[in-house]
């Protein structure tokens, strides 16, 4: 029998191809990932879902040795401006966790992994960003 | 440049703050008791002068830390502000004293901001569910589990050493051995400074290979946590005019008071943006005092962490546009520099008991002007700028000028 598969967070859609959904203001375009009551930009209350280009820049990381109890470290964390100008915050997967590995201003892709599973055998699948 | 007294102003009267440290021997309310007195008393006031009192502790913000101050110090009855606001609490309940004297409801205030942290070790991140048996979705993003780790870190090392980071793509100059720099810095400072949590110096090899908490902030980059406690009078110049001459004349003027919030940027959802904000507080802050940046004889800045500081020389333009890592290099803001800055050895090494932290930078910047800082005095500094930011996201910036002669 196949294993159920959940998305981690709600804008990460699995099929078919794997991507974000980013709710847009219709007003003026500012795109947010959890829901809002009104735009923080503009007030409007009126939203779209868009899908978030899979590619991108990465704008900032840091490399974290020191976690939370039950988080393996090191990893790479990331700040990510995708080829449609929306910020998104992941991890660098594959690829080492050194200062000489990661590069700011390197091109980054979507990428997915599972995280876990639940008692019922339900598989948690989170995004990343790997090397491009 | 030194200041008047106007009627309509508001100065420091009275400051006090303990060594920050680990007290195992005393609470949180004595802590804060003993600098509210010690204040009062600087200033020549008794509590029962004091019109209103703000206080600051964030850890207790439900706790009426205030009234539980009042039962040690006198129940006048004043109206008490408990404030919250992230690192910027202190700094809140400065800013709201300062308001009820401005609006004429008092003449006397008092601010207090206090913490009682301990060894807490890292703050934020991994403030999540206990692992779930059954992955369901909640809360606003649908998370079927906790995303610290997963998805970027919540971890204040890291969250801080990305927004360095972000600068350092932006900017020229700027990497490890800056960061590693603005450290080495305040280490040394703070030999200078008998109030801070730490008076050790250190060398760059030793920062750059202490312990990696959040690439590029080593452990040594990184603020402790702490106790203390701070404590402020503050007095309008119409009350100000009338005490004796050796009383106004350690009086130090308000010139600015701002507090901002984080206004909408693109990747402030991904991210929190320190910049903008404090961006907007420097700026109205000049225009209040009318002073510029290159007017500053000394600057406290929210250190919290290496990365932080160097980002806040080019939010507070004490640096050219995008020059923060030429500045820090060329030793612009060493005590002997251009611009001191955190001369009491910053966060990083004077330590950051949250809610005492945004007094505390304001004790250190009247004692300057005052000519009392002993050791560590900053030469025949006439004005100061106190900065502090507390994330999610609050910024309170203080211009602090001598009074005439
Ligand atoms: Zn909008």
């Amino acid at each position: 029998m196949a294993t159920a598969r959940v998305p981690l967070v709600d804008y990460l859609v699995l099929e078919p191809e794997p991507h974000l959904v980013a709710n847009e203001c219709t007003n003026c375009g500012a795109r947010f990932f959890d829901r809002r009551n009104a735009c923080a930009r503009c007030g409007s209350t009126d939203f779209k879902p868009v899908p978030v280009a899979g590619a991108g820049e990465l704008r900032a990381f840091t490399i974290v040795h020191r976690a939370a109890p039950g988080i393996p470290v090191p990893f790479v964390s990331a700040i990510v401006k995708t080829d449609d100008g929306t910020w998104v915050r992941s991890n660098v997967v594959n690829c080492d966790p050194t200062p000489e590995a990661v590069e700011l201003g390197m091109r980054v892709r979507l990428t997915t992994h599972p995280i876990g599973t639940d008692d019922d055998g339900t598989e948690a699948v989170a995004f990343g960003y790997e090397p491009a | 440049m030194t200041a008047q007294i106007s009627p309509d102003s508001v100065w420091v009267l009275g400051a006090h703050m303990n060594r920050f440290a680990r007290y195992a021997d005393r609470d949180l309310i004595d802590l804060a008791s003993e600098s509210a007195m010690s204040a009062l008393a600087d200033g020549e006031v008794t509590v029962d002068d004091v019109d209103v009192l703000a206080c600051g502790a964030l850890f207790q913000a439900s706790g009426a830390v205030g009234q539980r101050i009042q039962k040690q110090i006198g129940q006048t009855g004043v109206p008490v502000y408990n404030v919250a606001n992230a690192c910027a609490t202190g700094a809140t309940a400065i800013r709201t004293v300062i308001m009820a004297i401005k609006s004429g409801e008092a003449q006397i205030g008092l601010a207090v901001g206090a913490e009682q942290m301990g060894k807490m070790g890292l703050l934020g991140g991994g403030a999540t569910k206990k692992e779930k048996k059954v992955f369901e979705p909640s809360g606003r993003y649908g998370a079927v589990t906790g995303v610290d780790g997963h998805l970027g870190t919540e971890t204040m090392p890291g969250v801080f050493a990305q927004a360095g980071m972000a600068y350092a793509h932006d900017h020229d100059g700027v990497g490890f051995e800056q960061f590693a720099r603005v450290a080495y810095k305040n280490h040394l400072h703070s030999t200078l400074n008998p109030l801070a949590q730490y008076q050790k110096e250190f060398s760059m090899d030793e920062i750059m290979e202490s312990p990696m908490m959040s690439y590029p902030n080593t452990l040594l980059m990184c603020c402790p946590t702490g106790d203390g406690a701070a404590a402020v009078v503050l007095v309008s110049g119409e009350r100000l005019a009338s005490m004796p001459a050796h009383v106004r004349k350690r009086a130090v003027k308000v010139s600015a008071s701002v507090l901002t919030s984080d206004p909408f940027t693109e990747d402030c959802q991904v991210q929190p943006d320190v910049n903008t904000l404090t961006r907007n507080a420097a700026s109205q802050a000049y225009e209040a005092a009318g002073v510029g940046p290159e007017d500053l004889d000394l600057v406290e800045l929210h250190d919290c962490f290496a990365t932080a500081e160097l980002i806040h020389y080019d939010n507070l333009r004490l640096c050219s546009p995008g020059g923060a890592g030429a500045f820090i290099d060329s030793g612009g803001p060493f005590r002997d520099g251009t611009t001191p800055v955190n001369v009491s050895g910053g966060l990083i090494s004077k330590g950051h008991p949250i809610g005492a932290t945004g007094v505390a930078n304001v004790y250190e910047i009247t004692t300057h002007l005052r000519g009392e800082a002993g050791d560590r005095q900053v030469e025949g500094a006439t004005v100061g700028l106190a900065h502090v930011i507390g994330l999610a996201s609050a910024c309170g910036v203080h211009i602090l000028e001598k009074a005439a002669a």
